[in-house]
């Protein structure tokens, strides 16, 4: 593994008397593609939400490595200020901006890399113009990244459902992470926009260098994509290494299939 | 056959419970009891017309088909596009407007004149309020609360200080974003009910201080005397003041629609929208959720606090009951019979609610009964208001190249 992007140490979430996360470390290198596995309630998202600063967690540190390879701690930030940094995410249930255009939708993305205020807006002078001819152009190169530039003046909400997940992935990489978290990006998929997608995952990461993390329930895509994989299961990390090792991990196959002589 | 039926039995059910109420009447005189059989039955046969009428509407609703057949291709958005399309509709029917609006205080009355004064006013107070409720999606209830800090600044320092309209005016719209940031600091937490109970709150608080605070505010009398803007020191009679005011309300009216259209197509406009539909996405897309709600809140209440100065000016007379929770009751069904977020929509809706009662007047016992049937039915068939589903033209180099590229 390569420089490290994402680094979390012992993270631990209680909410109440439940501990919805136990002493999780997980460790993405550059230009890695890690997969977070495991059945559902386990803590994924969970997880996802603590790196995010959604939520605080009650234990545990989380950094974010920048280009040049410094440590930023991200306990305790601000959602908007971590993706700042360089994190940015999709969501399991689809949080678009449904009533806005799927242009609009991308052009939030550049929100946090682009300056323009109130008084901007308000005189329109040149830079404020360039700077949003800047961020429609790259919006709608991004559209066509993940292959929505025809739907690009479309209401978000009547986009089929698989292409709704491409737009959010479009948008959240509109933030110019260095690390992308992607939660269930097949979920509801048909195997023929399943595999388009395993393509534009290799193609993010192969091209522009990012590191990926995803959480994802379809093993076919999950074993073909990742190059490591961690197991959770009720909140902690059971097993973690290459899809191969997960295959045949004994441990992995009992948190899926149960005893196998019961 | 069916909707017969159903408006027979509307009819025969109204009749009943309308019965003890205007079909018996005591005859005081000679101890008698009148029945009025008459007036029950024209009733019914009034409610069985209406509920025939009520049914095939909702039949129409339910069909998916317009309760009236426009003509091909006709509906508002439709028109509007037209115009955005077309630059010799457009500035053609700018210009005709202009015309119109200029030319109204030569015409018209002097009656007229101070209705479109008023009329002009919550043009301005509902387009501020559509920056709050309609881009930001943040329902607030008090906001008449701010067009009376606005109206009291200009009133109370010219009493105390003798401040000038001019001095006044961007001291009012400054201070009420002042309260704008004021009230939202404590509800950046809240969203929907909980918001709309605070603010409702805060509009009474303002209104009962200002009632109360008797040594300052002048209670319930309020402050008289208010001086009507100057003009270069010029001397005015009542009649050329309210010219001017008219002059001077209608270019604020203009400032306003050209400063709110241009924030909405900007980058904080398209943050404010995407805080309203989702504020999870929002922060998690690095939209600093605290400020761009702290701007929704001053920017929607300052355009409140200039009115409030104007219309200090205008009346030379306040006090805190024209500004009652009606008010704010009011400016927010400008902004949703006007079609949430829409500029063009909530200036024809706050046109039309002010001015049709005041035209109306000749049923002055039936207007609020009408206003309030108009909104019954306006929500049940058109929620979205008048205009909806507006959308900015972008232009992108990529498709459209980057001929009469002006930067």
């Amino acid at each position: 593994m390569n420089a490290p992007v994402l680094e979390v140490t012992d993270l631990s979430q209680d909410f109440g008397g439940l501990r919805a996360l136990n002493e999780l470390s997980l460790t993405v290198g550059t230009a890695e593609i890690v997969a977070l596995i495991g059945p559902n309630g386990a803590g994924k998202t969970t997880f996802f939400n603590c790196v995010t600063g959604i939520y605080t967690p009650t234990e545990g540190k989380m950094y974010l490595h920048d280009a040049a390879g410094e440590k930023h701690l991200l306990n305790g930030r601000k959602p908007h200020l971590i993706t700042a940094m360089g994190m940015a995410r999709t969501f399991q249930n689809i949080r678009l901006f449904s009533e806005m255009t799927v242009l609009e939708n991308v052009m939030i993305g550049r929100h946090c890399r682009t300056k323009a205020g109130i008084m901007g807006a308000i005189a329109r002078d040149g830079r404020t113009r360039r700077e949003e001819q800047d961020t429609i152009d790259r919006s709608y190169a991004l559209l066509e990244l993940v292959k929505l530039q025809e739907f690009w003046n479309e209401t978000a909400h009547n986009l089929p459902y698989g292409a709704q997940r491409r737009l959010e992935i479009a948008r959240a990489m509109a933030t110019e992470p260095r690390m992308l978290l992607l939660d269930e990006p097949a979920a509801g998929m048909n195997p023929q926009e399943t595999n388009e997608l395993k393509e534009l995952v290799c193609s993010i990461r192969d091209k522009q260098g990012l590191s990926i993390l995803l959480i994802e329930h379809d093993m076919g895509m999950v074993m073909s994509l990742s190059d490591r994989i961690y197991v959770m299961e009720y909140g902690s990390c059971i097993a973690t290494g290459t899809p191969a090792e997960i295959r045949t991990n004994p441990r992995v196959i009992k948190a899926y299939l149960g005893e196998s002589d019961a | 056959m069916h909707r017969i039926c159903k408006a027979a039995i509307a009819a025969l059910w109204f009749m009943l419970l309308t019965l003890p109420v205007l079909g018996i009447k005591l005859n005081t005189v000679t101890n008698t009891v009148v029945w009025r059989f008459d007036r029950i039955l024209a009733l019914g046969a009034g409610i069985f017309v209406l509920a025939v009428i009520w049914d095939w509407c909702f039949s129409r609703k339910a069909a998916g088909q317009p309760l009236v057949h426009l003509p091909q291709g006709f509906s508002l958005a439709g028109l509007l596009e037209a115009f955005r399309n077309s630059a010799g509709l457009r500035w053609g029917g700018i210009a005709l407007l202009a015309v119109v609006l200029v030319g109204m205080p030569l015409v018209g009355s002097f009656y007229q004149t101070n209705i479109m004064i008023s009329a002009l006013l919550y043009v301005m107070l509902a387009l501020g309020l559509n920056i709050v409720v309609g881009l930001a999606g943040q329902l607030v209830l008090g906001y008449v609360a701010f067009y009376a800090i606005g109206a009291y600044t200009y009133g109370l320092l010219n009493q105390f200080f003798g401040l000038g309209f001019w001095a006044c005016l961007p001291i009012g719209g400054f201070l009420t974003v002042l309260f704008g940031l004021g009230l939202g600091f404590p509800v950046l937490r809240l969203r929907g009910d909980y918001l709309a109970i605070v603010t409702l709150g805060f509009g009474e608080i303002v209104r009962l201080t200002l009632q109360n605070w008797s040594s300052v505010t002048g209670g319930p009398r309020g402050v008289s005397d208010i001086p009507r803007p100057g003009f270069f020191g010029m001397q005015m009679d009542i009649a050329a003041s309210t010219t001017y005011i008219y002059y001077l309300v209608l270019a604020a009216v203009i400032i306003t629609i050209v400063v709110i259209s241009r924030l909405k197509n900007s980058r904080v406009g398209l943050a404010l929208q995407a805080l309203r539909e989702d504020e999870i996405a929002c922060e998690a897309m690095g939209v600093d959720i605290t400020r761009v709600k702290l701007s929704a809140f001053a920017l929607g209440s300052c355009w409140a606090g200039f009115a409030g100065v104007i219309f200090a000016a205008k009346t030379t007379y306040i006090n805190p009951s024209s500004f009652t929770f009606m008010e704010s009751a009011m400016i927010l069904s400008m902004v949703v019979l006007g079609g949430m977020g829409s500029i063009a929509g909530v200036v024809i809706a706050a046109l039309i609610l002010i001015l049709a009662p005041e035209y109306l007047r000749a049923f002055s016992d039936y207007r609020m009964l009408l206003f309030g049937a108009i909104m019954v039915i306006m929500m049940l068939f058109r929620p979205q208001g008048l205009i909806s589903g507006e959308r900015r033209r972008y232009r992108i180099s990529a498709l459209h190249g980057n001929e009469g590229d002006r930067s």
